[in-house]
């Protein structure tokens, strides 16, 4: 019974996380690593798995071919345009309801809508919206006297696009998380300055955001790994079932470049070398990203 | 304190801090909104809601009316037409379904492992515990859908594509179902009690079944309710492995992406696969929006 009970307390708990990590060391971990495996290879899904090792030239290939770096140019085109803007757009509504209100759950709920619904639908509704010949936004872009806009043909246009309906998912989001750090801000030191004669557009640089600063960062790094990987937005924004991104691969990213390798082209080997690729440059963004906001939040305080 | 703030200042001062109550009473934070406060937020809001609001109408439109300027912005009589028509397009009730069993077999077993992951890190002392736990959290900042390929690979080999286990299984415990855990029952579950129950002679797992589950109700609700939204809502890895066996948002993209794509089928297609989030988000946003502000403070 005693032996029993002592390899209860000292067992049990490790047998009590270990579903956890042999879930992610199977589909997640592994399937991560063996893809670098696989990118070292040519294999085919056609050829019922045929594979031979071909050492580099995946990425050889890839680091001379056009569509790459047009997929990764797009990527970080759309990224910063839909980042940026949602995460100042996040810290303005995160203020606005940080103050003392009516129906305050109800103005939460609203703004974390977006997040709530599916990127699918969320997409589909704004390809409506954004159509040619019988969109809302060219009809209220009529109304001021512009031009009708084709919004999938242009690169930049489509780049806007997509980067609103990424960012109309998120912003709420993100308003919500910085309203949750705003709130545990010390209220001393909003009187202090109050005291000081400090106006309450100072007091938010000067206090505000300095004391969101690991929130800021936080955000920052959470939206360049999820920024980089978009790529439903773009595939469905198309309108069709083809994964180029636009007939010239205007708007074409590169996890959308690695799907459209994987399962049209059923280039394994190839589209793994992209994964990696990509995932590199994941990592080298995230951590300049890291030392950036850092650095700027530190300059505020 | 937040709590505090909703209530009208004079039964705020009565259960404030007593040492300072003049002072908290002449600065008041945080401040009272002002007009333009709400009328920006309720701008912000509606650019949040109209979107939905949109899809609603034109899924209760006739095709002719979509294609009208200026637009059309109340709904119509069509909606039952236009279901019907979605329902005749493509297997929708098969995909709504599919849906369900995986959303729902996700969820029940990410808040069973989840609670169980976080008692452990939370309540029982082991060798490593730290390191494992900051482990786990860090996992959670790998791009795993970078890691497709040989997923599919792995699917194909046990013979699970087009199975609905090949997207209910690798989803079944979740970092972010440990952490959030792992962070309520460390405040939640206090430590006389778990001492008690070993007084009557439980072992771990019976504490973790007559003491540490029904503590964590709370936030198993808020935890479940997040699982379901996200699986439901899931769609990259299974339009890559359910390609004849659709879930609902795989359905829907195959609805958009047609060859002659009609706007008043998609969009109702879009409603009909959003109306089961959005009835959970109004039954239960209060504590959703919670669940994301607690998450926040404690990350």
């Amino acid at each position: 019974m005693t032996l029993l009970n002592r390899l209860d307390t000292k067992g049990s708990p490790y047998l009590y996380v270990t579903p956890f990590f042999l879930l992610f060391g199977v589909f997640g971990l592994f399937p991560l690593l063996y893809t670098g495996y696989v990118s070292f290879n040519d294999w085919d899904l056609l050829d019922a798995g045929e594979h031979t090792w071909v050492g580099l030239a995946n990425y050889r290939e890839l680091l001379h071919d056009p569509y790459f770096w047009n997929a990764l140019g797009n990527t970080l085109s759309i990224w910063v345009l839909s980042t940026v803007p949602q995460l100042l757009a996040a810290l303005w509504i995160a203020h606005l309801l940080n103050h003392r209100l009516r129906a305050r759950t109800s103005l939460r709920m609203g703004v974390l809508l977006p997040n709530i619904t599916s990127i699918v639908a969320v997409t589909i509704v704004f390809t409506q919206m954004f159509g040619r010949d019988f969109g809302m936004i060219n009809w209220l872009l009529g109304l001021t006297g512009l031009g009708p806009v084709d919004w999938q043909a242009n690169t930049w246009s489509s780049h806007l696009a997509i980067s609103v309906i990424v960012a109309w998912r998120w912003t709420g989001y993100n308003a919500l998380i910085y309203l949750a750090s705003m709130q545990a801000i010390p209220h001393d030191l909003y009187e202090a300055a109050e005291l000081d004669g400090a106006s309450s557009g100072q007091q938010f640089w000067r206090i505000t955001v300095p004391q969101l600063r690991p929130t800021i960062i936080f955000t920052a790094v959470i939206s360049t790994i999820g920024g980089l990987q978009v790529m439903a937005e773009p595939l469905l924004f198309a309108g069709s079932s083809t994964p180029t991104g636009g007939s010239d691969r205007q708007f074409q990213t590169a996890a959308l470049f690695m799907y459209e390798q994987g399962f049209r082209e059923f280039r394994f080997g190839y589209a793994s070398a992209i994964a990696w690729t990509l995932c590199l440059v994941i990592a080298v963004f995230a951590i300049a990203n890291y030392l950036l906001t850092r650095r700027i939040a530190n300059d505020e305080e | 304190m937040t709590v505090l703030t909703d209530k009208p200042p004079s039964a705020r001062t009565a259960v404030a801090a007593p040492k300072r109550p003049s002072r908290r009473r002449r600065f008041g934070y945080p401040r009272r909104a002002s007009v333009w406060t709400y009328g920006a937020l309720l701008a912000v809001v509606a650019g949040s809601v109209f979107p939905l609001y949109w899809s609603f109408v034109v899924s209760s439109q006739t095709s002719e009316a979509v294609a009208q300027v200026p637009p059309v912005l109340i709904p119509g009589g069509h909606l039952f037409d236009n279901i019907a028509w979605v329902f005749d397009s493509t297997d929708f009730a098969q995909a709504l379904l599919n849906s369900f069993i995986v959303s729902a077999s996700v969820t029940i077993s990410v808040v069973f492992f989840s609670t169980l992951a976080g008692f452990a890190f939370a309540k029982l002392r082991f060798r490593g515990r730290k390191v494992l736990l900051a482990l786990a959290i860090g996992t959670s900042v790998v791009p795993q859908q970078l890691g497709i390929i040989p997923l599919y690979l792995l699917m194909a080999k046990l013979g699970w594509t087009d199975r609905l286990a090949a997207v209910i299984v690798p989803g079944l415990v979740t970092a972010f179902g440990v952490f959030f855990m792992t962070q309520y029952l460390g405040r939640a579950v206090p430590d006389e009690l778990l001492e008690a129950g070993r007084m009557d002679g439980c072992g771990t797992f019976g504490l973790y079944w007559h003491v540490v589950l029904p503590a964590a109700r709370p936030a198993a609700a808020v935890l479940g309710l997040f699982t379901f939204m996200q699986a439901w809502n899931d769609f990259f890895w299974p339009l890559v492995v359910l390609q004849n066996n659709a879930t609902v948002q795989v359905a829907l993209s195959s609805l958009a992406s047609g060859y002659t794509t009609d706007y008043t089928l998609t969009l109702t297609g879009t409603v009909l696969a959003t109306v089961p989030i959005l009835v959970i988000f109004m039954v239960l946003g209060r504590q959703i929006v919670g669940g994301i502000m607690q998450g926040a403070i404690k990350g």
